[in-house]
């Protein structure tokens, strides 16, 4: 098996409503694939936090899964406004959602540190008004 | 799942391999093959939903005729309380119970008493400290079985508290013994009158876990209600009374239950597409605020159930009218409510049911969804069902699985048929201008 299994996703940013769609298409793979609830709760929150994150605040991109039989590898990339303090952001409870999300029960300031919590390593690249690449694996 | 008994059927006699019942079906169970449908024993959780829309009847409901209880000594209906709905001008329940005497049932028991004493345990069981939040309410079988295949994280967060009518078999058995000591286990009969076959399942299937369900047989609500109408005349007044109230009554609908916990960070949702789409985001844990959830698999609640008579929203409004003057619960009568009794319990904890992957051999697995991919990348994703499976994606996958053809689509088939048909013209020409050249 040399070639990765990837699935590919565009994560719409004008449409609020399918936000978590990707996530629950990717749930139904690795469920197929037969890997354990356990490691696909954690992938399917992983990216159900990014898809979240990239709609609300990036006005969307683009999320690729890869599949490896050892780990899965995701990853989220926007050009989006960027990041400006990473550290801070990865901060529980530190939020930038604008009110209309929040009133949606979004801007919890909860999304980047349950990618970390789920996943066993996280890279954020980000650059202000460029954009983020985060890579997030998760092993199998 | 070897030896899982499904209360959905087919007959093959009147199905006309339409594909009206592909789309809906909420896992993804049925397929049509060689003219008529078939259903994935393993993905089907009987929600009912294919009954529903069939315009053939082949669809069928799987439940036991009233006639099965002849050979038992005491015979106990539980009537569900959509039952009391399904009737026009009816202003008390009480006819509906005489009339259930009248048909020949020796005693009643409604399950909506028993489900005033889940409320009560439901209240009891939220503030005990370290339970998994949301709680997800065990009433529908249909959902239950739903999160055990598809949604093995949330099993915790399901009641562990019987449904209303387990508890109320197993009442009405105490109570029956008690009154006549002479009689044994077995000749006693405890009759649900069900609107829906995912109660069947739960029955025959020894509910879900292996456990002997007190109930001895299901009937369906239809059947009942047709016997009823001929013997509820309103004539004499009803020598018996409701052992229930408001609460009780309401779990006939949806959010009826979930009210009854006293506690306003509730949802209810109501069939099954929806009921998908909510357990999807509390797996994602995106319900900050929840404590209580209420799922239904029918559209309305219990009332819109597959073998209910009544449209489920009169029958909800006629609901609204009867328990107007009824107590807001009657379980206070029904001794102490301060623990919840260990056989209201259920015996053990929900169990997630594993998927059958692609392949047991992750490699192969990965090989294989390579290819669905590959395969799904020619199909024209209209999702048209007209091979026979529900989706695209769907029919890629029964592909590789060995389970349908490529020639099946018949898009790809008029293509191709444009293609040799343009190919065959072009040679003509060809021909023709050579013989005229």
């Amino acid at each position: 098996m040399s070639d990765a299994l990837r699935f590919h996703y565009d994560v719409d940013g004008e449409n609020f409503t399918s936000a978590g769609e990707a996530s629950a298409q990717v749930k139904k793979k690795l469920r197929q694939l037969g890997f354990s609830p356990d490691i696909i709760r954690r992938v399917s929150i992983a990216m159900y936090e990014g898809e979240i994150n990239m709609v609300v605040h990036a006005g969307g991109g683009k999320a690729d899964v890869f599949v490896y039989p050892e780990n899965i590898e995701i990853v989220l990339e926007d050009s989006g406004p960027g990041i400006a303090d990473v550290e801070l952001a990865m901060k529980e409870g530190y939020s930038t959602a604008p009110d209309n999300v929040r009133a949606l029960g979004f801007g919890a300031g909860m999304g980047l540190p349950n990618m970390k919590r789920y996943t066993d390593s996280m890279t954020v690249e980000s650059e202000l008004g460029v954009g983020t690449k985060i890579v997030m694996k998760v092993n199998v | 799942m070897a030896g899982y008994k499904h209360s959905v059927s087919l007959d093959i006699e009147k199905c006309k391999g339409c594909t009206n019942c592909l789309k809906p079906c909420p896992t993804e169970a049925i397929r049509i093959r060689n003219g008529h449908a078939y259903i994935k024993s393993m993905r089907c959780v009987d929600c009912g939903k294919c009954i529903s829309v069939c315009p053939y009847g082949a669809k069928k409901a799987v439940y036991d005729k009233l006639s099965a209880m002849d050979s038992f000594k005491l015979k106990i209906a539980l009537p569900a309380p959509s039952l009391y709905g399904q009737f026009d001008n009816l202003d008390d329940v009480d006819y509906v119970l005489q009339g259930l005497l009248d048909i020949g049932f020796d005693d009643v028991f409604e399950v909506s008493r028993a489900a005033e004493l889940v409320s009560d345990y439901t209240r009891l069981y939220m503030k005990q400290p370290g339970i998994k939040l949301p709680v997800i309410s065990s009433a529908c079988p249909a959902v239950v079985r739903l999160i055990s295949l598809r949604f093995p994280f949330l099993c915790e967060n399901v009641l562990p508290i019987l449904p209303p009518v387990e508890i109320a078999a197993r009442l009405a058995k105490t109570r029956a013994k008690k009154k006549h000591p002479e009689l044994k286990d077995e000749d006693i009969c405890c009759c649900f009158i069900s609107p829906c076959p995912a109660k069947v399942s739960y029955v025959s299937n020894d509910m879900f876990n292996g456990e002997k369900s007190a109930i001895d047989i299901v009937v369906s609500m239809s059947d009942v209600y047709f016997a009823l109408i001929d013997v509820m005349k309103n004539d004499k007044a009803p020598g018996v009374s409701t052992q229930s109230g408001m609460i009780g009554v309401s779990w006939a609908a949806t959010g009826g239950e979930a009210s009854a916990v006293f506690n306003d960070k509730y949802l209810a949702a109501d069939g099954i597409e929806n009921v998908n789409r909510v357990l999807e985001q509390i797996d994602n844990s995106d319900f900050p605020d929840l404590e209580f959830v209420e799922l239904n698999a029918c559209n309305g609640g219990c009332v819109g159930g597959a073998m209910t008579v009544a449209n489920p929203y009169i029958a909800k409004a006629r609901l609204q009218s009867l328990k107007r003057y009824m107590p807001v619960s009657q379980s206070w009568k029904f001794g102490s409510r301060d623990s919840i009794p260990d056989d209201a319990k259920m015996a053990e904890p929900l169990q997630g049911i594993p998927y059958s992957p692609l392949s047991g051999d992750r490699n192969e697995a990965i090989r294989m969804m390579a290819e669905i991919q590959q395969i799904h990348e020619k199909l024209p994703d209209w999702d048209c069902g007209s091979c026979g499976s529900p989706t695209c994606m769907c029919f890629a996958e029964d592909i590789v699985r060995g389970d349908a053809d490529r020639e099946d689509c018949v898009v790809l088939v008029r293509e191709k048929l444009h293609r040799l048909i343009g190919e065959q013209l072009k040679n003509e020409k060809q021909k023709d201008n050579k013989d005229e050249g």
